[in-house]
């Protein structure tokens, strides 16, 4: 059971049936099929890789070659429900603009990311003087796609900053249950290896769906 | 089919020429009109009971209808034998495929080689200008003529997916799935200039006659043959014909002379030669005029997206490939930002290719496979067995 299996399982969860969701860096597909076969969701996807692609095609699912930083500007807003980045804001250029288009295209963002301030990192760097090699970030600094990496403090601050309301949050770790948390207390920024954010605007309009409780959302 | 014939050669079900009354004439953007319209067609496959697997394959500049059976002209296999037949991405197992010569084209379909009604000479110049909306009505008209009221899909590459293209503007309630191959929305001023070139060796010749050869007993095969050369250049990569052919001589030692001294000459006036043996040099000036005049959205003030509006119920899909730089992967870009913007359920893959434009003929199998499963699963939500 990895992580990313986790961040489907909760995806899953939180997405309401038949909801329009848009997945960036959607890869072969997998969650895209597990929206569409378990929610009857109308899934589109963003993707870099031609195989990718090729893979979703063969899927049935509607897939875009591209990528965030620079097809998201051409979605209209409010064509989707949701739309979910897993694992990939620290891999585009321009996390902040991102960010900000995921929330002009889609009522609601799932976002989820490793926390660069888990203790084991802290360790790592503190201890061993090296770039840490971890679970949520199993890839040596050489080879990986990570450009702009981030704590959950750093990214509650610039959810603050864009005017984004963290509807919901849960810790991910290998192998365990989604841990609903709080991501603004500093425990959580130590103890959490990854987590998973429900993001809405903190001034919704009126075309805003149905309120869920959050204890529904991350239980 | 005999186990002597290659696999992919399947049997037309269907080759026919159809001509319309003179009291159903092809309407054209020029204003002007076609009476007693033929429009010459090959089908494969056969149309089920409830008509809905029909599928239309448009054909680029210089193809045909014969796209999945042998020329006959040339001897040669169908331009997309690869693509169409039993088990392949087109199934003609499974689908009714329709493939129909352009109008102005020269393989049976009425085009300026063919006889003026008003005088029984060939039209010559005197045949109107044709657009790609004309050749989309004309392929509506067959359809109609036909029984087809809806297509499962229509596909194909270049001027094919321009008309793909054309085909969602039009006719959105038609179609339940597009396939546009490496196309684009309108005619960039490089490939105006390009076909510019190709036009002018033909109308340089002294054998073209103002387009009146045909019925002074000559063919501006010179031209043409230049023309065709020009054009080949641009649907191939350098890093094709560098590999194909590199600096390689075609003898031992240099002419010192205008000969064919390098492999790449010999090769574009084979080209060239072949070329004039089955093709019309009116009809290339003619149906590369209609593809420089091609603005999908100029009808709609330039706005691309509010041209797809009405076309976001179809499943489109859009090819293109990384080493095509006459339609290059920019130009199918724009086609699905805009389908996106139109909230139409679009893919998009860029396929990694070395041999330029031509890709879309050839036999790339990470295209055939994606093609493959777009189809299907398109077809799993036709309903279609």
């Amino acid at each position: 059971m990895t992580l990313v299996r986790q961040d489907f399982r909760e995806i899953l969860r939180l997405v309401r049936p038949g909801a329009r969701v848009l997945d960036v860096g959607c890869g072969e597909g997998e969650l895209l099929e597990l929206l569409w076969r378990e929610k009857g969701v109308d899934g589109r996807g963003l993707e870099i890789s031609a195989e990718g692609v090729s893979a979703c095609l063969a899927r049935g699912l509607a897939v875009v070659q591209g990528d965030a930083d620079d097809d998201l500007d051409y979605f209209p807003a409010r064509a989707f429900d949701y739309a979910v980045l897993s694992q990939t804001l620290p891999q585009v250029r321009q996390p902040r603009h991102v960010l900000s288009e995921l929330l002009r295209i889609a009522e609601r963002a799932v976002v989820s990311l490793p926390n660069f301030a888990h203790w084991r990192v802290r360790f790592d760097l503190l201890g061993a003087g090296r770039m840490p090699i971890t679970r949520a970030l199993p890839t040596p600094w050489w080879a990986t796609g990570n450009i702009h990496l981030c704590t959950l403090r750093d990214f509650t601050e610039l959810c603050d900053d864009l005017d984004l309301r963290i509807e919901a949050c849960a810790a991910l770790a290998d192998g365990k249950p989604a841990r609903p948390i709080d991501p603004k207390q500093a425990v959580e920024n130590w103890r959490a290896e990854s987590a998973i954010f429900l993001l809405s605007r903190a001034t919704p309009d009126a075309s805003a769906g149905p309120k869920v409780a959050k204890q529904d959302l991350f239980s | 089919m005999s186990d002597g014939e290659a696999a992919s050669e399947i049997v037309a079900t269907g080759t026919d020429v159809i001509r319309f009354p003179a009291t159903t004439p092809l309407r054209l953007d020029s204003g002007a009109e076609i009476r007693g319209l033929e429009i010459a067609y090959s089908t494969y496959g056969r149309l089920n009971a409830d008509k809905s697997n029909a599928i239309l394959v448009c054909h680029a500049l210089t193809m045909d209808q014969h796209a999945a059976s042998t020329h006959p002209v040339t001897g040669k296999p169908g331009w997309w034998a690869q693509v169409i037949g039993p088990g392949q991405p087109l199934d003609t197992d499974r689908y009714f495929i329709i493939c129909a010569n352009v109008v102005g084209g020269c393989q049976g379909t009425t085009g300026p080689s063919s006889p003026d009604p008003a005088t029984g000479q060939p039209y010559g110049l005197k045949f109107p200008v044709v657009t790609i909306p004309d050749m989309v009505r004309a392929q509506a008209m067959l359809l109609d003529a036909l029984g087809v009221e809806t297509l499962f899909a229509v596909i194909g590459g270049s001027m094919g997916g321009m008309q793909v293209l054309q085909w969602a503007a039009d006719y959105p309630e038609r179609l339940f799935s597009a396939i546009c191959i490496a196309a684009a929305a309108r005619h960039s001023a490089q490939n105006i200039a390009f076909h510019e070139v190709g036009r002018q060796a033909i109308m340089a010749d002294p054998d073209w006659r103002a387009g009146e050869y045909a019925w002074q007993g000559v063919r501006p095969e010179k031209g043409l043959a230049v023309a065709r050369m020009a054009a080949h250049i641009t649907y191939l990569s350098e890093a094709a014909l560098q590999r194909k052919f590199g600096r390689e001589l075609q003898r031992d030692g240099l002419s010192w002379g205008f000969d064919a001294d390098f492999q790449v000459e010999s090769y574009l006036r084979y080209q060239g030669a072949a070329f004039v043996d089955r093709f019309d040099a009116n009809s290339y000036l003619y149906i590369t005029r209609a593809m420089d005049y091609f603005d999908l959205a100029a009808a709609r003030g330039g706005n691309l997206a509010e041209t797809f509006r009405a076309a976001r119920d179809v499943r489109f899909c859009v090819f293109s490939f990384t080493s095509d730089w006459l339609y290059p992967t920019s130009e199918s870009r724009q086609i699905v930002r805009a389908l996106n913007a139109a909230g139409a359920r679009a893919s998009f893959v860029e396929i990694e290719s070395d041999k330029g434009h031509d890709a879309f003929l050839l036999d790339e199998p990470v295209m055939h496979s994606a093609l493959a499963g777009f189809v299907a699963s398109a077809a799993q939500a036709r309903g279609l067995e």
